[in-house]
């Protein structure tokens, strides 16, 4: 039995008919090709899959894609293009805080609500935050400190990279 | 004339960076083909047994299944492999095929394959696959499994023993005789696993209408793949194309060839369309290789003086029911036992090395092969000489580390040493983590009842490996490498070459290196890679040989290019090419630095007007280059770790205060890279060392196989690591840079357990057990 449900992804709106055990993740990968959101665990474990749902993180791996009906989803790619994270993408690349690019995806999505409830974290509340994102590649200092570098950014300490 | 090194040595930022950053990375696990059919895999619940009946037809009329696949209709396809490699004299393994074949040998081991329109009805249609094992016996122990009358951990072996080898130098029983000390522990390195954030993933998508195989695969070694596929399938190596694309991370696990893989690609060629598998978390801890697995008895003698005099070393490994193919997984003890010792001028060893096969999931070449193991037992014993003779850590390693003078030198285990920097390395991290201070530190906090440890361990890592690592036992593996280096008719640079990207930063590397020959900025030049049919042949990415061996032939194939550009900007401009260099993309007068002629237009005379030429004058630009290492069998780096903790001594758990690395990898050609590569693999070596564990039970069954159970190292829990460098180039190449990629992960978890031993050496407790849960340090605290 399949259900239509309507939601607005990255500002566009998407009418889709899914069966009710399909997950956001896979509406998002294998519907709408919004493959920016990774999926490493498929059991919350591990972060890759983030996206913003009405603007705060959610894990789409578990969350139903017929939960997500009516509501606003912001994928990498929205939040890429609208320009919101471009300081923190800035201060990653900067860093080197990406190896494989896999947890990448997760990893601004934390920074990004963490930022947004604690503009200046220390480093210790910074790792607290990432307790839900697993990273194999970068040992997660420079993960770190690009977040670290934002916050600053953000409270107008230090110089902003392009 | 030789351009200069404006960007070797640059902190480059990664342009590949950029795509991930914006959600634009293209994994395999992204790619959708025209007809894909999705597998999955009906597997084996038990360790060992015997098929006693398999029906698929439920199965096979589900909605949404194409095909069943089973043993008697796959394996058909493929010839058998085996996992062994001659120069592992001895050495034994069954053959293997694609899908169990009577007899099922590990937990996990796939019996069926189903093919459906998605992964959800293959699925579904696995629940339908009526499968009736009759349970035998598991061989889970590997003491157990060489007792006499063990039965095999699989068919068509008469023993366990998959190889066993000794070396010893002659003075070795001497040596301990007249020791004035001899130390001896008994060590267990816990079975771990890669858990790459993205699973294993492949694409075959094979066209009947043209015989061409294109494989998509996340690994780090598409050649290898290439020759795998066209060989075991009877197909032209022609025929057969590999693409790896952003790979998710690998760190040796995705170059090993898995059943899986080559289900996938048996079942894209019976049925003529796209067939994807990858792994969900649950299957990769129960398919992908497993890593480690070894029980080490060790002695040292030192003499009055703390002079190290011999180790004398017993490792016994595990490796599940085959060795792993085609690398084998015997390298791993291999290098456990050539290792050991390995930065100390100590002249007499014996090493005895023990490979078993249990039925467990195949354990082989991950990060840092050896090297964690060799390094833990090494400075776990040269703590406990210390200890015994009461020198400091420093002092007894001042006293017996290779002098950086000394060069070349050749170990007890026969390894030669072109030239390392073990004292300079030492001296600069005592300086580097504040020794003496976090010293009186350490004493002032536990007269309050904190205990915190301070652990060192010195090691050598193997980079940029030759043919005697592979090659010379048989093995289609490459120690070479391949790049084509062009100029575009715009004056553009382009390297197509054969190492391969997983995020380390290769594509950089080789852009800063090719820049440098040419003259040009590392963004002029495009850099292809992981693609068999637009890249020359190579190695790839294994053992630490991008860097070294990539990145030379990157910097030979770019002077070549360059002695090209001048001869036909020579020819232009009537110079001698000898009088003309490149630099600012254009070519100059390499006496007086003035523009000549630039490199646009080099590349549109060339391409549109070589009618302009003088005759005789070759217009070609493009340039090919292949390397293969020479001189020294391996270019060993070296360096130093440190791990600052604190134990709390109620609870059992360590925490992870500061870690300090010292490093020498010869030319650095990234520093931002390099330093990212240490981080990273200091915490693939802390995650072993202290939480990431494969529990199985006594049938062998994996009792931890999912993210929530088995546990990595997350932010919280890792410390922030320190770095500094000693540059040693090595002589073998123009170049002179080494491999980085392994060297925090080798000696990272024996830093760690010498930090927390010398943690609870008040408390006259001891832990030589990976990985060091708290359970383990409360037990050996007695409390438990
Ligand atoms: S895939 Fe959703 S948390 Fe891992
Ligand atoms: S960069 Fe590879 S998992 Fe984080």
């Amino acid at each position: 039995m399949n259900i239509e449900i309507a939601l607005t992804v990255n500002g566009e709106t998407v009418r889709e008919t899914v069966e009710p055990r399909t997950s956001l993740a896979d509406l998002l990968r294998d519907r709408l090709r919004l493959t920016g959101t990774h999926l490493g665990c498929e059991m919350g474990s591990c972060g890759a899959c983030l996206v913003m749902l009405d603007g705060a993180p959610v894990h789409a791996c578990l969350v139903l894609a017929v939960q997500a009906d009516g509501q606003k989803v912001e994928t990498i790619e929205g939040l890429n293009e609208s320009g919101h994270v471009s300081d923190l993408q800035a201060q990653f690349h900067d860093r080197n805080a990406l190896q494989c690019g896999f947890c990448t995806n997760g990893m601004v999505m934390s920074a990004q609500a963490l930022l947004s409830d604690n503009p200046r974290p220390s480093r210790a509340e910074i790792r607290d935050a990432l307790s839900g994102n697993y990273c194999r590649c970068t040992g997660y200092e420079a993960i770190v400190d690009a977040i670290a570098a934002t916050a600053d950014r953000r409270a107008g300490i230090g110089e902003t990279v392009e | 004339m030789t351009a200069g090194n404006e960007h070797i040595g640059q902190a480059h930022r990664r342009g590949n960076a950029l795509r991930h950053l914006a959600g634009r990375g293209r994994f395999v696990t992204d790619l959708a083909l025209p007809r894909m059919l999705h597998a999955a895999f009906v597997r084996s619940p038990m360790a060992r047994g015997r098929i006693a009946e398999l029906d698929v037809s439920d199965a096979a009329a589900a909605p949404g299944v194409v095909r069943v696949f089973t043993a008697e209709t796959l394996n058909k396809t493929c010839a058998p492999w085996t996992g062994t490699l001659e120069h592992f004299a001895g050495m034994k393994s069954a053959p293997q095929n694609i899908l169990a074949e009577g007899a099922v040998l590990w937990a996990g081991h796939p019996v069926t394959m189903i093919l459906a329109h998605s992964r959800a009805e293959a699925e579904d249609a696995c629940e339908l696959v009526l499968l009736d094992i009759e349970e035998e016996e598991a061989v889970v122990d590997g003491d157990a499994a060489l007792l006499d009358g063990a039965a095999p951990a699989s068919e068509g072996i008469d023993s366990n023993l998959c190889f066993r080898t000794v070396l010893e130098t002659p003075g070795l029983d001497d040596a301990f005789a007249s020791a004035a000390h001899v130390v001896e522990e008994s060590f267990t390195f816990g079975r771990h696993t890669a858990v790459t954030l993205e699973p294993r993933a492949v694409i075959a998508d094979f066209d009947p209408s043209t015989g061409q195989l294109t494989v998509h695969q996340g690994t780090q070694t598409p050649y290898q793949f290439q020759d795998v596929y066209a060989r075991h399938f009877g197909l032209p190596e022609s025929k057969v194309r590999v693409i790896a694309p952003d790979v998710g991370g690998s760190f040796g696990m995705k170059l090993h060839v898995y059943n899986e893989e080559m289900a996938t690609v048996a079942a894209s060629l019976t049925l003529g369309r796209p067939v994807r598998f990858v792994a969900d978390r649950l299957e990769s801890f129960v398919s992908d290789i497993h890593a480690r697995d070894h029980r080490v008895t060790a002695r040292m003698a030192v003499d009055a003086a703390g002079t190290i005099l011999a180790m004398d070393v017993d490792d016994m490994t595990q490796i599940g029911a085959f060795s792993t193919y085609p690398r084998t997984s015997v390298a791993e003890g291999n290098q456990v036992i050539r290792l050991m010792g390995a930065p100390y001028r100590m002249p007499d060893y014996r090493g005895r090395l023990s490979v078993v096969f249990q039925n467990k999931v195949q354990t082989s070449q991950y990060r840092a092969v050896g090297h964690p193991i060799a390094c833990a037992v090494t400075e776990a014993l040269v703590d406990r000489a210390a200890e015994q003779l009461d020198l400091d850590p420093f002092e007894i390693r001042a006293r017996n580390l290779v002098a950086d003078d000394a060069y070349p030198h050749v170990s007890a285990t026969g390894y030669q040493f072109e030239k390392l920097s073990h004292q300079t390395s030492l001296a600069k991290l005592r300086q580097l983590m504040d020794y003496d201070t976090l010293r009186s530190e350490q004493a002032e906090l536990r007269r309050q009842g904190i205990y915190r440890g301070i652990g060192i361990a010195p090691f050598v890592e193997i980079t940029n490996p030759g043919a005697a690592f592979y090659g010379v036992g048989g093995a289609r593996i490459s120690a070479q490498d391949g790049a084509v280096v062009r100029l575009t008719p715009g004056g553009d640079v382009q390297c197509a070459i054969s190492v391969t990207e997983q995020g380390q930063g290769t594509e950089t590397i080789i852009a800063q290196i090719v820049a440098d020959q040419l003259g040009v900025t590392p963004d002029q030049v495009k850099v292809t890679t992981g693609d068999t049919d637009t890249t020359p042949s190579g190695g790839a990415t294994w053992a630490c040989r991008g860097a070294g061996i990539g990145g030379e032939t990157a910097l030979r194939a770019g002077r070549r290019l360059q002695a090209q550009i001048l001869a036909i900007a020579g020819a232009v401009l009537q110079a001698d090419p000898a009088t003309l260099a490149l630099a600012g993309g254009a070519v100059i007068d390499s006496g007086t630095g003035r523009e000549r002629i630039t490199l646009a237009e080099i590349g549109r005379i060339a391409t549109y007007r070589p009618d302009t030429l003088p005759e005789g004058c070759d217009n070609s630009l493009s340039a090919v280059q292949h390397f293969a290492p020479t001189g020294y069998p391996f270019d060993f780096t070296n360096g130093i770790q440190a791990s600052h903790v604190e134990v709390d001594i109620e609870t059992g758990v360590t925490r992870l205060l500061k870690h300090w690395v010292v490093e020498d990898c010869g030319r650095i050609i990234n520093p931002l890279l390099v330093d990212e590569q240490i981080r990273g693999g200091v915490v693939q070596g802390l995650g072993p060392a202290f939480f990431e564990e494969c529990l199985y039970d006594d049938m062998g069954q994996m009792t931890n196989a999912s993210l929530a159970d088995y546990l990595v190292p997350m932010a919280g829990e890792m410390p922030d690591i320190e770095i500094a460098h000693v540059e040693t180039p090595t002589l073998d190449t123009i170049l002179g840079a080494k491999g980085v990629g392994e060297a925090g992960t080798a000696a990272a978890g024996a830093a760690a357990m010498n930090a927390v031993n010398d943690a609870l050496r008040p408390l006259g407790a001891r832990i030589s057990q990976t990985p060091m849960t708290p359970l383990r340090i409360l037990t050996a605290l007695g409390h438990v």
